[in-house]
């Protein structure tokens, strides 16, 4: 073996990630201990008196959490199935035009949601749904009263999951797209000799060929269902709407860091991390033993 | 019957066409509206007469913004953090990602190391436990906090070590033979290789920089520190909900900076818009590299 002594040089390309991941993202664990404290912030956490799972019970005991979790699951969900079935019909029709010059505008034009970010997003539609402005404006055209999108707790869980799948649509379906071009030509071409219509040919070629990678993107997007959208949701969100709109992460900011009540919040917040590991996990085997997918 | 089968086609293709392009033109409009916004009179923003064209054009809000000295800091801090965070992600990626390519057996610590990122890119603390640790650790008020805040970024080192392991060993066995080191081979042979991934995760991370909002308002006591998004959120977001029965939304409107909210919003999303079509490339081709398969 030429490349023997090599491993302390491999040491020393590890140890800056290492140290970095050391501070920034293992020693935050450590502070999984508070959830077991009643934290006192002049004693630390080592020091701050031990109460067991007495955050625990007091958590299961306010009528928020239920709340916030059946919140963060419904909206988890249906931004999941549009997130979904939006960027596959999406690319399926895309990939029914064949003037390159046109799929690509198109494209580079939806993929730019993606990458704003939510506060400019939110800005933007404050103003767009705002009670004076274009949104309601045209509803007045067309002859329904104005609303008021950002205190109507009825309308706010819609208005989440339109704005999610209207920023990512466009870059869920690169990887359609991707599935989409790797479909062997040759098929094509052998049934449009044998006089398969336009129709039969979506229905029996193309749409066969990207199940599996709409199966297993589901499959994978399963651990996410404890994810709602910190980002979007904080900068769209008011109290008139926590009914509907409150979720588990912006309620453990509200709880944790606005009205320090430290224990309480790390409790709930280890709690959906823990269910999350759990469901990301699953997902992920099932989609190695079904799929054969790996990440590394 | 052929006629008929194509005429029905021309119809669905032309039908699809015309959706299409709605769709094109419903991911820009809000985009186009809130720059057209930004260069209206303040009375016809806030009288909701301005749609697609600049009503009363005038470049005040940008003048204004010109001379808005926390505008400027908070620019320059983003644009500060953008620089550090993707020079050091570069580097700590790129020296990781070689040693991590080796199999188990050619650096013994390799598969405890890859279970131990796993770990880390699944499983957190949450919000409390990593703010108490940025405060002890003195993050507060520094752009270290924002810079390396977000830990590891575990997902763009293994894309990156995908990447090298699927190149041909060849290459580093010649380069061996002819006495290359460790950081010879990682550095004239495997980095112009590995430009394609090592472009498309760059971007990720200047995108990741550039719009990250959440640890600036977190880690920031004072809105001087904010960067940029931070900043915008506190002026153009923030719902005050004491504000919110209709008619003193309608007075609200009536009084605010509508327009210069517009401008600022457009300004922040500016760099972006800039170097987003170059990008492209780079991130579709990221994103299918992103799982390999076998």
């Amino acid at each position: 073996m030429l490349n023997k002594g090599f491993n302390r040089h491999y040491y020393l390309m590890l140890l800056p990630g290492l140290i970095w991941l050391f501070f920034y993202n293992l020693l935050p664990m450590y502070g999984i201990l508070t959830a077991f404290k009643e934290f006192n912030p002049g004693l630390g956490i080592l020091k701050s008196p031990w109460v067991g799972l007495e955050n625990f019970q007091y958590m299961f005991e306010l009528d928020d959490s239920k709340l916030i979790f059946r919140n963060t699951i419904l909206i988890a969900f249906s931004k999941m199935v549009g997130n979904l079935l939006v960027p596959l019909a999406f690319a399926l029709m895309l990939n029914e035009v064949k003037h390159k010059l046109f799929t690509r505008t198109v494209q580079t034009a939806v993929y730019l949601p993606h990458f704003l970010s939510w506060v400019i997003v939110a800005g933007m539609m404050l103003d767009i749904f705002s009670y004076n402005g274009p949104v309601n404006s045209l509803l007045e055209v067309l002859g329904v009263q104005p609303m008021m999108f950002f205190t109507n707790e009825r309308l706010f869980p819609a208005l989440l999951v339109g704005s999610d799948v209207w920023k990512e649509f466009g870059f869920n379906a690169i990887i359609f797209f991707s599935a989409l071009t790797s479909i062997n030509p040759e098929m094509y071409e052998a049934a449009a000799i044998d006089g398969a219509s336009q129709w039969k040919r979506l229905t029996k070629i193309t749409i066969p060929s990207i199940l599996p990678v709409a199966v297993l993107l589901a499959t994978l997007s399963l651990g996410n269902i404890l994810n709602a959208g910190f980002d979007q949701i904080f900068n769209l969100y008011n109290p008139s709407v926590y009914s509907t709109g409150d979720i588990i992460d912006t309620w453990v900011y509200r709880a944790g860091l606005i009205d320090m009540q430290y224990g309480l919040a790390t409790a709930v917040g280890l709690l959906k991390s823990v269910v999350g590991f759990v469901l990301i996990t699953v997902s992920y085997s099932l989609a190695y033993r079904f799929a054969n997918y790996r990440i590394f | 019957m052929v006629t008929e089968r194509s005429a029905l086609s021309r119809l669905f293709n032309g039908l699809n066409v015309v959706v299409l392009i709605l769709t094109m033109l419903l991911c820009l409009l809000p985009v186009w509206y809130t720059l057209s916004i930004s260069l209206s009179d303040k009375a016809a923003a806030a009288a909701g007469t301005v749609f697609l064209w600049p009503k009363g054009f005038t470049f005040d809000s940008y003048r204004t913004i010109v001379n808005d000295s926390q505008f400027l800091r908070s620019f320059f801090i983003s644009v500060q953090r953008v620089a550090y965070g993707s020079a050091i992600s570069f580097f700590a990626i790129l020296l990781m990602s070689y040693p991590l390519s080796k199999t188990s057996k050619e650096f013994r610590p390799r598969n405890i190391i890859m279970w131990l990122l796993i770990f880390v890119m699944l499983f957190n603390g949450g919000l409390v436990p990593w703010y108490l640790t940025m405060k002890s650790l003195g993050m507060i008020n520094s752009i270290w906090g924002l810079v390396l805040g977000g830990g590891l970024p575990v997902f763009n080192v293994i894309l990156v070590m995908n990447y090298i392991r699927n190149m041909p060993k060849e290459l580093e066995e010649s380069a061996l033979i002819d006495g290359a080191g460790p950081w010879r081979i990682l550095f004239s042979i495997l980095l112009p290789l590995a430009m394609p991934v090592l472009a498309t995760v760059l971007v990720f991370t200047i995108v990741y920089h550039w719009n990250e909002f959440f640890q600036g308002l977190v880690l920031m006591n004072k809105a001087d520190h904010y960067p940029l998004q931070s900043y915008i959120r506190q002026v153009a977001v923030v719902i005050d909900p004491t504000k919110m029965d209709e008619e003193s939304v309608k007075r609200m409107s009536n009084l605010s900076n509508q327009t210069l909210n517009a401008a600022k919003i457009f300004i922040s999303m500016l760099p972006l818009l800039v170097i987003y079509p170059f990008l492209q490339k780079y991130f579709v081709k990221g994103i299918t590299l992103g799982s390999v398969k076998g």
